[in-house]
């Protein structure tokens, strides 16, 4: 009996006051769909960081009239030194295919230059990507080298936005998430004040707190759960629609979002949501509910 | 039953205490009165009763329990021994009578079954017998403070508290009531009853503890309302 009372008292009371549960819920759906996206991307950097750092390098460009023996001291020394992992050397042809490769789509881009005009280059790979200023000061002053360009530095560039728009996104899910909350607490309250009777009633009797509180506490949870059902759902359909739709070009240079972590928000989210609606009704009711 | 040992209860922004140093035994089976003028005190020694409000100094020993330092947690199942009515009734409006004394026995976790059992009978026992499905504004006044008397008298209580119980009645439906509550009280059942009806305490000549200013001025085994 207990379980379909308190059933029957939560459905009822979303429904008394129904545009209060659909704003609450839509709030929580915005909330947590950010706080979600965000996530996702907090995973995804990770992921990324460990997939490119494990392919960057650090590329050693030599002048056009370097000598053969500058390059083969400078292959000696590479070869000696302690902080690197491996080395490619690449030729300007190899350079010249490579460039074809990248801008095959841009035949005028191709056919203005020739393998002359490509730099050859030691593409060096470091034990610890963050060593790149040892490589630096190292190697710079050394003759026939024209520039050193570390690759981390420019993915680090990449990670900083990556990283912007994950705070962003924090930053609106903290916001909507606070909006959320108080429409809680204000639903909370308009049930609280429209059963007064009854909870007067309940207390005369003796009827225990959880026993009281229960059925406001569950309304909010209930909520939390549709909104961040509806938060997984935004997930999905911005998986499929924008990051592998419209925005395809830009999402294949990263990592993808696999659909496990799509998923994984599901539980994430609701637990997230619940408990923290059903703390904040709880609270709530300490307020309106006095023993 | 009941015990209140110097017993003073000061409301916060009040300049004088509602009750000063009272100290009062009920025992089982007892009926009492306490009548006095408005703001004597009276319904504060109610509201003490019900562990709504604490003193400030002095104990309340209930049921052989002492309620003024009980652990809040523990109030809903003390409650459970102590049935109330009160001058407004307090009936739920959209449950008719069968529904508000079931309501009072559900939520403390009995199940309907036990309610179909208990709640024809109660109701029988005050004289509802066949109106129990009318909602409130479909009884008289008296008939209201039956369901209430019935909703408070349903999980058989120990001590019955009626706060002005006859306030708002027609005094042939008070006397009625006062009947009702001498058949709870011959059951064993403690009543305290809060009144300044005095028709009532001159015809029923029972123990009256008066208060005024907060004390006990007077306390007479068949008392009137004098």
């Amino acid at each position: 009996m207990r379980a379909k009372y308190v059933l029957a008292e939560v459905l009822v009371g979303l429904w008394r006051n129904v545009t209060m549960t659909i704003a609450m819920m839509i709030t929580m759906t915005v909330s947590l769909s950010m706080l979600g996206a965000s996530l996702l991307m907090y995973l995804q950097v990770d992921k990324m960081k460990e997939f490119y750092y494990e392919q960057v390098e650090v590329s050693i460009y030599l002048k056009n009239d370097v000598t053969p023996e500058q390059r083969s001291d400078l292959e000696n020394k590479l070869k000696a030194d302690t902080l690197v992992e491996r080395y490619i050397y690449e030729t300007k042809e190899q350079a010249y295919e490579n460039f074809k490769k990248m801008f095959g789509d841009a035949p005028d881009m191709v056919q203005s230059v020739g393998p002359n005009e490509m730099p050859e280059s030691f593409r060096v790979k470091l034990k610890d990507p963050t060593q790149f200023e040892a490589i630096d000061t190292e190697y710079k002053e050394l003759p026939g080298i024209s520039t050193i360009v570390d690759q981390q530095q420019l993915l680090s560039k990449v990670f900083d936005v990556l990283g912007a728009i994950q705070s962003l996104s924090l930053i609106v899910a903290g916001v909507m998430g606070i909006a959320a909350l108080l429409l809680v607490a204000n639903t909370i309250q308009v049930a609280a004040y429209s059963k007064r009777r009854e909870v007067a009633v309940m207390k005369l009797v003796g009827a225990s707190n959880w026993f009281i509180q229960m059925p406001f506490v569950l309304e909010a949870v209930f909520a939390a759960v549709i909104g961040s059902l509806l938060a997984g759902i935004m997930l999905i359909v911005v998986k499929v629609f924008v990051l592998e739709g419209s925005l395809v070009a830009l999402t294949n240079l990263l990592t993808p979002v696999s659909w496990p972590d799509v998923l994984l928000m599901f539980p994430i989210l609701a637990g997230v949501g619940g408990l923290i609606s059903a703390v904040t009704a709880w609270i709530t009711l300490r307020f309106y509910i006095r023993v | 039953m009941i015990r209140l040992d110097h017993v003073t209860k000061t409301y916060p922004k009040a300049s004088r205490p509602s009750l000063d140093d009272v100290s009062v035994a009920i025992e089982k089976g007892d009926f009492v009165f306490f009548i006095g003028p408005s703001g004597s005190g009276k319904s504060t020694i109610i509201k003490m009763l019900l562990r709504e409000i604490t003193p400030n100094r002095g104990k309340i020993n209930v049921n052989g329990r002492e309620i003024s330092s009980m652990r809040s947690w523990k109030i809903p199942h003390f409650r459970r021994s102590i049935g109330c009515v009160f001058q407004d009734f307090r009936l739920l409006p959209n449950k008719t009578a069968y529904e508000n004394v079931a309501f009072a026995i559900e939520v403390i976790g009995k199940s309907k079954a036990v309610a179909r059992r208990v709640v024809p009978e109660v109701l029988e026992l005050v004289g509802l017998g066949g109106k129990e499905h009318r909602y409130p504004h479909e009884l008289s006044g008296g008939e209201q403070q039956r369901v209430a008397v019935a909703r408070a008298f349903v999980n058989r209580p120990l001590i019955l508290l009626a706060d002005e119980p006859t306030g708002n009645l027609d005094p042939d439906t008070s006397i009625e009531i006062m009947r009702l509550l001498d058949r709870i009280n011959r059951t064993g059942t403690t009543v305290v009853m809060v009144t300044h009806d005095s028709n009532i305490v001159n015809q029923m000549r029972r123990r009256v503890i008066e208060i005024e200013g907060g004390r006990i001025v007077r306390d007479q085994a068949r008392g009137v309302y004098g």
